[in-house]
């Protein structure tokens, strides 16, 4: 079902609302997708055209520059180990052919069973905790070969839910803005001099 | 999970105080009970009090340089934007991708309030109507953090609309971000965040406190930048400016990785400690009984550096004038055992990959210098190899001067000139065995070895 | 605009001290003053990105030289730029040589060879052979993006030109860059191919091969091909073109860039439909009917059996026994010699250029008009009157919406459902049919309030919006199943009720207002003038001149289909697909005793016809053309006619001739100069004076006196007298050998003026005369219309145009005859529901009640559409609106039920 369900659609429409202009919302809306499906599809990408009011061909522009957005399905669990320098000088290379071997697939591929895709992945900004990887985008730092392979048997027994949730969630807990605490978005060629700066420093605040 | 970092350390100031880390041994350093109950929001609460351009001025007196990589004072910044032009907008680069940069993440996981403290400090000083936190897509933890502490402030009547009462109101957003390294250049994120592509603007004419977000004076600063002011706002510029030296005040974060003994993430007194202090103190020195080879600075568009420069402090200028950068605060260790040529060459990997595609040189070039150190990898270097990487580096980076002069647009072209330009150099011997021109010395291995966790170190898992 | 002169800029290139405008981009600047700065990425007409970085040069602003693209920086007083440097040469062939490296460099088999910068650059700056020994970036080769338009992703250099045209320009952003960094390419989004009206452009500015038009892929290499400049006229925009050829066959059209115009853009039907010159049912010999078949003939014989019509209808019932419909494709010299013979020779007024879905020659010429750039006056107002720009007038779309985007001008629309330009218009007023004047009136009156079917407040908002002016009203027929006093009437409140206003006429068809001007409607003669007041003046260079005002298009075919025309001639008019009445186009046809067209293809009428003369199409003749805001421009003959047919105006004369009067009209440039001394228009005008530009008449009286006065009197006798030796001549090859001649003669006499200032006014002193002046007896008068209440049960029709239909051009040219997208009927949501349809089903639309016919066509909700109207574009495939509407009522009333 690669368009929105009805509670996506009421979700990204409040999401668009926090933006001055609503192509701001592009990002947010494609990681809205692709936590619905898992991965992001054509449907969805037109779906998300219709509510920010621009071309599919735009949406799939913005979609194909990030490397999180992916365009055929991915594993359940996305494996990514890092291989940059800091890694690399630790043993980030070892680890990733440790997994390939481990795993019987090149970086870029996944598992016959779906279970796993693994990729060979830049600076994850874990550098002093090296040899490091993330499934889901969730750490797992100083990892050892026997340690990534308990990780792999844990997440195959689903003995790693509560940490790992499924390819394409990011957080958990969503920002929410109630109505009445809300200051309200700040539209260009909408806005006058903040109040706070007339009253606080009639001059203005340009220092 | 472990994390082996922020332990404060010996510094040249044993009361030096943790200025932006200090709740970090606090378990729930990220809830807002701790985090009010450690002076958390006072200074939001004072910063009211004083009035816009008293909170300003006094960023500028602390002369608190930001922390992203460029360094450059945000007081001054602030005060960049045209006068009278409504709105504007303040964005938060918490991107951090730099390889070797591992202190942002920590910022916003451990301790979102002051995050979120800090930017409207910022905001409330500069007159920011919307304010966004712009935090790397893969960061899933720090997402979830910062969502929490978001709802947790809203609740508290400490975001949004008239802000503890006052008359200033400014929503914080928290957008993702979804895998660009580009993206944490400051024009790229405004595109970004425009949901466009993440190409960078030309500066001039896009400066982005004069055309920013949509067009719109925008202030750009990093999540470290912003953790200060809290700090900065409690205790006042002179408290501030008592640590540091001349050009470099207060404290600083310094992600040490590589070859050492204790890798980890210090804050340390910013412009007095030395390289030295850094690596053999606080990082217990290099592996084993291994030796030092080079170290990068600054993270991996900053030139390398070597034995000759640990004394070095940690100081703009003075790094600056060493032919390198402090850039964003990550320090890069690889002892005598690495391969100069394959770690050059998985620098200028990442910025291959990286290049956003516009800039023909950038774009084309540095793939194509990928290219031609892979081939060199493989056993398949030519002689003329060298002079060809050197000459292709020129083309990117004309006469592969420090500062860097550019053909492109950002700097992210010539920072894949950084890695050959250094190591070509100094390890020429090494480039010419690539290139048929002799061994590769037994010394070197050209990978890093499996990692064994250190005797009882607790499991990484 | 070209030639402003405002405060200069001083910088230094090379040493050289020049004057750059203020905000002037470097590397214009530069340009302008002799040094070229090798470039891909930019183009003057739309905004810098910086992106090949081919331009960078040393650029000092006091803080020491840095290498800077000369395309993103703009003149700074006191900037050094140094582009001879060994820095700045080593930096761009630094960058040539990145873009050569994954550059496929097939050359030898690409379109693009021979005219490719990046080949150009390579030879003049290149290093010669690669040090690129990777293995090259690879994609599938050539893929199609639309019908049109093929794309070589290997060969592109992500300069980003297509994709900001299809962005910024045409606002149709369907093709975009996909994926990241070294692997970026251009693509379409999967199924949603880059159909766009504009899409030919992006071949054209593409610096490389990597774009290609299909009607030309592979056809010639550009050394093969010879070319000359003229002017579109598949609408009446009248955008310069280059008309380039090899073998006696046309083979591209390119845009060349007028400020006044088109600014180098074409759209994609006038930059390809030149292929229908070509087209197998090209008319090449005269032809008679025998019968039900036609028999090849010779000119002789032809033009004997013509004049023999006429002269019969003259002897029968006089001059009114002869109606001439037709004449918008011809050139301003075949429009006036047609017109000499029909009203100075034959001396009937039945004569009407416009096919019943116009404008009266009133409106067009009696409104104070607009040129273009006023219209796109930047901050400016712009009333869309009726018309769709978009759909009948591409190029002006493009105009307009630069002005609202960039410009910052406000379009406010009075239309009979959502156009084009309404997702950027301030206000759109939707009005039901029929219901524009009531609309126009409101939104003018004091006090604004709910009227046309649109509501008080919406129209009030517009009209704080539209204020005293200046406005420009841009007018046209849009409804064409709507009377057209419907949008004359709106007109009419405008101009009463707006201070400061003035008309763009947005009739559409290629040279209707050269038409116009040269006299061919009833109650004009050349110049503007009305009968009356022209008479005496044309009775000094005519035989004769109309007694009374004759019939426009409907009264003729009226006339003829109540067996009152002895002779009907079509000059270039197709009744049977044009008109808007099909019904009585056809019973005209029927009876009218004796049809001639005159045509270049067999169209729907000219198969009705007794008598067929071949005429030289689109290319084939010289000559001038006039487009909407006046703008007379020139012709170019590039190829020669099939057969033997010959050009309009050597028609005309050589008829004359037969009917015993001398013209004294022998080659175009005798006509153009008769033309500027009869005609109060065209007065003063000289070949120099139309130049590249194109000139906007009248003339300006206020201009110096020294420049360009003296009129072209370059006439070339040979043409017409070999013209007429061949209709002299009895047998067809001798007389097919004196035209060719007669043609060659023509071509010979081409001459090339000198450019003017392109403001679209000149320079030239109008030479004093006698003889009424421009516009003298033209009063526009704002009819009175009462629109019939709707009943409950029908609904009223919109049918109004679509760039690709079933007109004969279109369907001639073998890559736009798939285009038309279809008729469709489209109904408000409320309209739909009520009709019960489910999906996409089938509807009938039927006005038997209004003794009319009707179509089956596929239906569809749409909330561009006003509530109890029933949309269906024009003369589409599987849906013949003509045949639903009766021209004599003011709208049309339909039912519409399910089909069976
Ligand atoms: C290629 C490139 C990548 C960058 N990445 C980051 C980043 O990940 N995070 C960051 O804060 N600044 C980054 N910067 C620096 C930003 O452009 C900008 O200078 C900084 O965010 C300003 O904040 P500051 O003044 O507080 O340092 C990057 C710059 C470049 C050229
Ligand atoms: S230098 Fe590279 S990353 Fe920076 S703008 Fe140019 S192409 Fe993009
Ligand atoms: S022409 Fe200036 S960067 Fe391309």
């Amino acid at each position: 079902m690669p368009r929105f369900s009805a509670e996506n659609t009421i979700l990204a429409k409040e999401i668009i609302g926090r933006y001055p202009l609503p192509k701001s919302a592009l990002i947010p809306l494609l990681h809205l997708a692709q936590e619905q499906d898992g991965w992001v599809a054509d449907d969805a990408m037109e779906h998300i055209a219709e509510l920010v009011g621009v071309t599919p061909a735009e949406v799939m522009g913005t979609c194909t520059f990030y490397e999180m957005f992916k365009r055929e399905p991915v594993g359940e669990y996305l494996v990514n180990v890092c291989t940059n320098i800091s890694c690399m000088l630790l043993g980030g290379e070892e680890l990733l052919h440790h997994l390939e071997e481990r795993l019987g697939i090149r970086p870029g591929s996944t598992t016959s069973d779906g279970l796993f895709t693994l990729e060979d992945v830049e600076c994850i900004a874990a550098c002093t905790e090296a040899p490091c990887l993330t499934v889901n985008y969730r750490y797992f730092h100083k990892i050892s070969h026997d340690e990534a392979d308990s990780l792999l048997d844990d997440l195959k027994a689903g003995r790693r839910a509560h940490e790992v949730p499924k390819h394409g969630t990011l957080g958990r807990v969503r920002q929410q803005i109630s109505a009445d605490a809300r200051a309200g978005v700040a539209v260009p060629s909408e806005c006058s001099t903040p109040v706070w700066l007339t009253t606080d420093a009639p001059e203005g605040a340009d220092a | 999970m472990t994390d082996t970092t922020t332990s404060p350390g010996a510094t040249s100031k044993p009361d030096l105080p943790m200025m932006i880390t200090g709740r970090f041994g606090y378990e729930d350093a990220h809830t807002i009970e701790r985090f009010q109950a450690t002076e958390g929001y006072d200074g939001l609460r004072k910063a009211l009090q004083m009035g816009p351009e008293a909170v300003g001025n006094e960023v500028k007196a602390a002369s608190l340089l930001g922390r992203g990589g460029a360094g450059f004072p945000a007081g001054v910044k602030w005060g960049f934007c045209p006068p009278e032009v409504w709105p504007r907008y303040l964005v938060i680069n918490g991107d951090e991708s730099e390889p070797g940069t591992y202190k942002d993440r920590l910022l916003m996981e451990r301790d979102p309030h002051q995050l979120i403290e800090g930017a409207l400090i910022c905001a409330y000083a500069v007159g920011c109507a919307q304010t966004f936190l712009y935090v790397r897509g893969e960061m899933a933890h720090a997402q979830e953090r910062i969502a929490q502490a978001l709802n947790e402030a809203y609740e508290a009547g400490l975001v949004g609309k008239n802000i503890l009462g006052s008359e200033f109101s400014c929503d914080v957003i928290l957008h993702w971000g979804a895998g660009a390294y580009i993206v944490g250049e400051e024009t790229a994120l405004i595109e970004s965040l425009e949901g466009n592509r993440g190409m960078p603007r030309l500066k001039p004419p896009y400066f982005p406190a004069a055309k920013g977000l949509y067009m719109q004076p925008t202030i750009v600063n990093n999540v470290e930048t912003m953790a200060n002011l809290p700090w900065i706002i409690r205790n006042g510029a002179e408290a501030y400016t008592a640590f540091g030296a001349e050009n470099s005040r207060g404290t600083r974060m310094f992600a040490v990785s590589g070859h050492v003994k204790k890798p980890g993430v210090y804050e340390v007194e910013f412009g007095t400690t030395t390289f030295r202090d850094l690596i053999y103190g606080h990082c217990g020195g290099i592996r084993g009984t291994n030796t030092l080879k080079a170290f990068i600075p600054g993270g991996a568009s900053a030139p390398w550096f070597y034995e000759e420069h640990l004394d070095i402090p940690l100081e703009k200028v003075a790094v600056d004038q060493a032919g390198s950068m402090l850039g964003s605060g990550a320090v890069i260790v690889m002892d005598d055992t690495t391969d100069a040529v394959k770690a050059a060459w998985r620098v200028v990997r990442f910025f291959a990959r990286e290049s956003c595609g516009k800039c023909t040189p950038c774009r084309e070039g540095t793939s194509w210098l990928e290219k031609i150190m892979r081939r060199m990898l493989d056993g398949h270097g030519r002689p003329e190899d060298i002079a060809l990487l050197v000459d292709l580096c020129d083309n990117i980076s004309p006469s592969i001067a420090w500062p860097p002069k550019q053909t492109t647009i950002c700097p992210l072209g010539p920072s894949a000139v950084s890695p050959i330009a250094s190591a070509v150099v100094r390890f020429k011997d090494e480039f010419q065995a690539y290139c048929g021109g002799g061994d590769i010395p037994t010394s070197v291995t050209i990978n890093g070895g499996a990692y064994v966790p250190p005797e009882g170190a607790p499991a990484g898992v | 605009m070209a030639e402003q002169t405002e405060t200069t800029v001083k910088i230094t290139v090379d040493g050289n001290e020049i004057d750059a405008r203020p905000d002037e981009l470097v590397i214009d600047a530069a340009e302008r003053h002799g040094t070229y700065i090798p470039r891909f990425c930019h183009h003057p007409r739309m905004n810098p990105v910086g992106m090949c970085r081919m331009c960078i040069v040393e650029i000092d602003t006091g803080r020491g030289p840095a290498l800077q693209p000369s395309c993103m920086i703009p003149v700074s007083d006191g900037m050094t730029v140094v582009t001879d440097s060994d820095v700045t040469k080593k930096a761009q062939d630094g960058v040539l040589e990145f873009l050569l490296a994954n550059h496929p460099l097939d050359c030898p088999v690409c379109d693009k060879g021979g005219e490719c910068p990046l080949q150009d650059q390579a030879y003049a700056y290149g290093p010669g052979e690669s040090r690129f020994i990777e293995e090259k970036r690879h994609f599938e080769k050539p893929i199609p993006i639309s019908d049109l338009v093929h794309l070589d992703r290997e060969r592109c250099i992500l300069c980003d030109r297509c994709t900001r045209f299809a962005d910024e320009v045409a606002g149709d952003a369907l093709i975009q860059f996909i994926d990241r960094g070294n692997q970026t390419q251009v693509n379409t989004f999967p199924g949603e191919p880059f159909a766009s009206y504009f899409s030919g452009n992006t071949v054209q500015i593409c610096p490389v091969g990597a774009l290609t038009a299909e009607p030309y892929r592979f056809k010639a290499r550009p050394w093969d091909l010879d070319q000359v400049e003229s002017t579109c006229t598949s609408c009446s925009v009248g955008c310069r073109v280059v008309v380039q050829a090899s073998r006696n066959e046309v083979l591209r059209t390119q845009g060349v860039d007028i400020d006044g115009v088109n600014w180098g853009w074409l759209c994609d039907k006038g930059r390809f439909d030149f292929q229908s010159i070509h087209a197998e049912d090209r008319l090449a010999e005269p032809l008679v009917r025998e019968g039900d078949a036609y028999q090849r003939t010779s000119w002789a014989d032809a033009l004997r059996r013509t004049s023999d019509a006429v002269k019969a209808a003259l002897d029968s019932s006089g001059p009114t026994g002869i109606g001439v419909v037709g004449g918008a494709r011809l050139s301003n010299e075949a429009a006036y010699t047609w017109a000499k013979l029909a009203k100075g020779v034959i001396g009937t007024d039945n004569v009407d250029c416009q096919l019943g879905d116009g404008l009266p020659a009133s409106a067009v010429l009696g409104l104070p008009r607009a040129t273009i750039d006023e219209a796109c006056t930047p901050g400016g107002t712009i009333v869309l009157l009726g018309v769709d720009p978009k759909e009948e007038l591409p190029v002006l779309y493009l105009r307009l919406r630069h002005a609202i985007v960039e410009d910052g001008a406000t379009l406010i629309e009075v239309v009979p459902h959502a156009t084009g330009l309404s997702k950027l218009a301030a206000h759109t007023l939707t009005y039901g049919p029929g219901g524009a004047a009531d609309v126009a009136a409101s939104l003018v009156s004091d006090t604004p309030g709910a009227a046309g079917g649109v509501d008080g407040d919406r129209i009030a908002a517009a009209a704080n919006a539209l204020g005293d002016g200046p406005v420009t009203v841009i007018v046209g027929r849009g409804n064409l199943a709507d009377s057209s006093d419907v949008v004359t009437a709106a007109a009419g409140a405008l101009l009463d009720g707006i201070d400061d206003v003035r008309f763009l006429s947005a009739l559409r068809r290629g040279n209707v207002h050269g038409a116009l001007d040269a006299g061919l409607s009833p109650g004009l003669l050349p110049g503007r003038v009305s009968l009356d007041e022209g008479r005496a003046h044309f009775h000094e260079t005519w035989s004769t001149v109309p007694a009374t005002a004759g019939l426009d298009t409907t009264g003729i075919l009226q006339a003829a289909a109540d067996g009152k025309l002895d002779v009907l001639v079509l000059l270039g008019a197709d009744p049977l697909t044009d008109f808007p009445d099909t019904d009585l186009a056809t019973r005209a046809l029927a009876g009218a005793r004796t049809v001639i067209a005159v045509d270049v293809l067999l169209t729907a009428s000219v198969k009705q016809s007794d008598i067929v003369l071949p005429a030289a199409g689109y290319a084939e003749t010289d000559g001038t053309t006039t487009n909407l805001e006046g703008r007379v421009s020139r012709l170019a003959r590039k190829v020669t006619p099939p057969g033997t047919a010959r050009a309009d105006w050597i028609i005309a004369a050589e008829l004359a001739f037969r009917l015993g009067d001398d013209l004294g009209l022998e080659s175009t440039e005798a006509v153009f100069d008769e033309l500027t001394t009869v005609s109060a228009v065209h007065r003063g005008l000289t070949i120099e004076a139309v130049g590249v530009d194109g000139i906007v008449v009248p003339v300006h009286l206020d201009t110096p006196a020294d420049e360009g006065a003296t009129p072209d009197a370059d006439v070339d006798p040979d043409a017409a007298d070999a013209a007429v030796a061949a209709d002299a001549a009895e047998s067809d090859d001798e007389a097919q050998a004196a035209e060719a001649e007669a043609t060659e003669a023509q071509a010979d006499s081409e001459d090339s003026g000198d450019p003017v200032p392109s403001d679209g006014r000149s320079d030239v002193t109008e030479i004093a005369t006698n003889g009424p002046a421009v516009g003298a007896g033209v009063t526009f008068i704002a009819p009175n219309i009462d629109i019939p209440q709707p009943d409950g049960y029908r609904l009223r029709l919109v049918t109004t145009r679509a760039l690709y239909d079933m007109g004969t051009a279109t369907q001639a040219s073998p890559s736009l005859a798939e285009l038309p997208h279809g008729a469709t009927l489209r109904l408000h949501p409320n309209d739909f529901d009520r009709l019960g349809v489910t999906g996409g089903g089938n509807v009938k639309v039927s006005n038997t009640e209004g003794g009319r016919g009707s179509i089956t066509v596929p239906v569809e909700s749409s909330t561009a559409v006003p509530r109890g109207a029933a949309l269906v574009a024009y003369a589409q495939p599987g849906g013949a609106t003509a045949s639903l509407i009766d021209v004599s009522r003011a709208v049309t009333d339909v039912r519409v039920e399910l089909a069976p």
